[in-house]
């Protein structure tokens, strides 16, 4: 783990490609069943496939989650509050990207 | 190890009500939040934050920390003085931080407290050994892919329970295709878990650097490229730069300035592959002489034109 001449090494990119079953979510997230549950019916996250139980989520479920989970934690707000900010932050990040394209 | 002023970085005032400071926390959490803060050193600012806080909520260890404090100044170099605590009892959960990275100097007074509070427990046991970090890589990186060497820091716990700080570097591959603000996970290369456990997840995120000419949104690529007005009106073949190489281009007779043209697929390469949009600029030659001069008196008889005709005027 400690790794000076270490080899390269390559990861597995959190995107649209890479499909994940719920309890590798959970694993991911390091949250019960429930509470990836509580998510998809908040609609911060989103099955890509499957029944209830069978449910599959794409990498970018990941992230989201794990934002959602971080800002509940460190900023007190609840799941809709998480929901929203998350919302609100992809919107900014769209403004953002175009004001960078029309400034130039 | 440098004196930290808890209230400066809360910005209260060292009277402050509890409730005031609370107030104060909360405000410079949700700004400095490093899922929302755009600004390159939110994460240490943030954790700074909380770690006033940590003091200055916790009414046990304001007391004692106020009694340092009036006599030191922020930066000065500091030592605690041999059992300046003593007498102060600490009660209850320790810290709630979000993680056990707290500075040399809370660490020096207050100890590395083994939590009790459930909320950060489960942090300290499994959360923490997940870690993440942010690479920045050129746009051509993400066309041809690229393998980049990090050196990163993260905190451990050595035998005894005190954290420590580890570097490390890591050579890891930045795989072709990739998209500013995806995370690459690589699995067991975040910190060390508790003795006996696995080690956590490294989450990476990518970041662009800034380019001279191309601007990217998603997997499309924008470049705004000038042409002359002679190109523009007559259609040109002219030499574009890409992210692959320069490429030639054929201007269409008639353009006019703002006219997008899209090389399709030859945005961020992956499945499907992004665009790359030309945006056509007219640059106007300067009339720095009286032959130029003449040639635009020239142009100017021979087209009446009202650039302004659809503002009425």
């Amino acid at each position: 783990m400690s790794s000076k001449a270490s080899p390269t090494l390559a990861g597995e990119i959190l995107d649209e490609q890479l499909e994940l079953s719920l309890a590798e979510l959970c694993r991911a997230c390091q949250v019960a069943p429930a509470q990836v549950t509580e998510y998809v019916s908040e609609g911060i996250i989103e099955p890509c496939a499957g029944e209830p139980g069978q449910w599959r989520f794409r990498g970018v479920s990941v992230i989201r989650m794990r934002s959602a989970l971080r800002l509940q934690r460190d900023l007190g707000v609840n799941v809709a509050g998480a929901a929203l900010a998350l919302d609100l932050l992809d919107e900014l990040d769209r403004l953002r990207m175009q004001l960078r394209g029309d400034a130039r | 190890m440098e004196f930290k002023d808890y209230y400066t970085i809360l910005g209260v005032k060292r009277d402050a009500t509890q409730d005031e400071i609370k107030r104060a926390y909360r405000k410079l959490a949700r700004k400095l939040h490093p899922d929302v803060s755009t600004e390159a050193d939110a994460e240490n600012r943030f954790k700074e934050v909380g770690e006033a806080y940590a003091v200055l909520r916790d009414p046990e260890k304001r007391v004692a920390y106020d009694q340092l404090g009036r006599n030191w100044q922020a930066g000065q170099d500091f030592r605690p003085p041999p059992n300046w605590d003593q007498g102060f009892e600490y009660h209850g959960p320790g810290y709630t931080g979000a993680d056990a990275a707290f500075s040399d100097f809370f660490q020096s007074l207050f100890g590395h407290a083994a939590s009790t509070d459930p909320r950060s427990a489960r942090g300290a046991s499994q959360h923490a050994t997940d870690t993440h970090a942010k690479v920045l890589i050129e746009l051509e990186d993400a066309y041809r892919g690229a393998t980049r060497t990090l050196n990163l820091k993260h905190s451990e716990l050595d035998a005894s329970g005190r954290p420590f700080a580890r570097e490390r570097t890591l050579k890891v591959q930045i795989p072709k295709g990739i998209r500013a603000g995806q995370q690459i996970r690589l699995a067991g290369q975040g910190a060390a878990g508790p003795p006996g456990g696995k080690a956590g997840d490294l989450y990476l995120e990518v970041e662009f650097e800034r380019h001279h000419h191309f601007h990217v949104e998603g997997r499309d690529v924008y470049l705004a490229l000038p042409v002359a007005p002679w190109e523009a009106a007559l259609g040109a073949t002219i030499t574009a730069p890409t992210p692959e190489g320069p490429v030639e281009l054929r201007i269409p007779d008639g353009s006019a300035a703002g006219k997008k043209l899209r090389l399709k697929g030859r945005g961020i390469p992956g499945r499907p592959p992004g665009d790359l949009y030309v945006v056509l600029e007219i640059a106007l030659p300067r009339a720095d002489s009286a032959a130029v001069k003449a040639a635009y008196q020239e142009l100017e008889k021979a087209r009446p034109f009202n650039p302004r005709a659809t503002l009425g005027v």
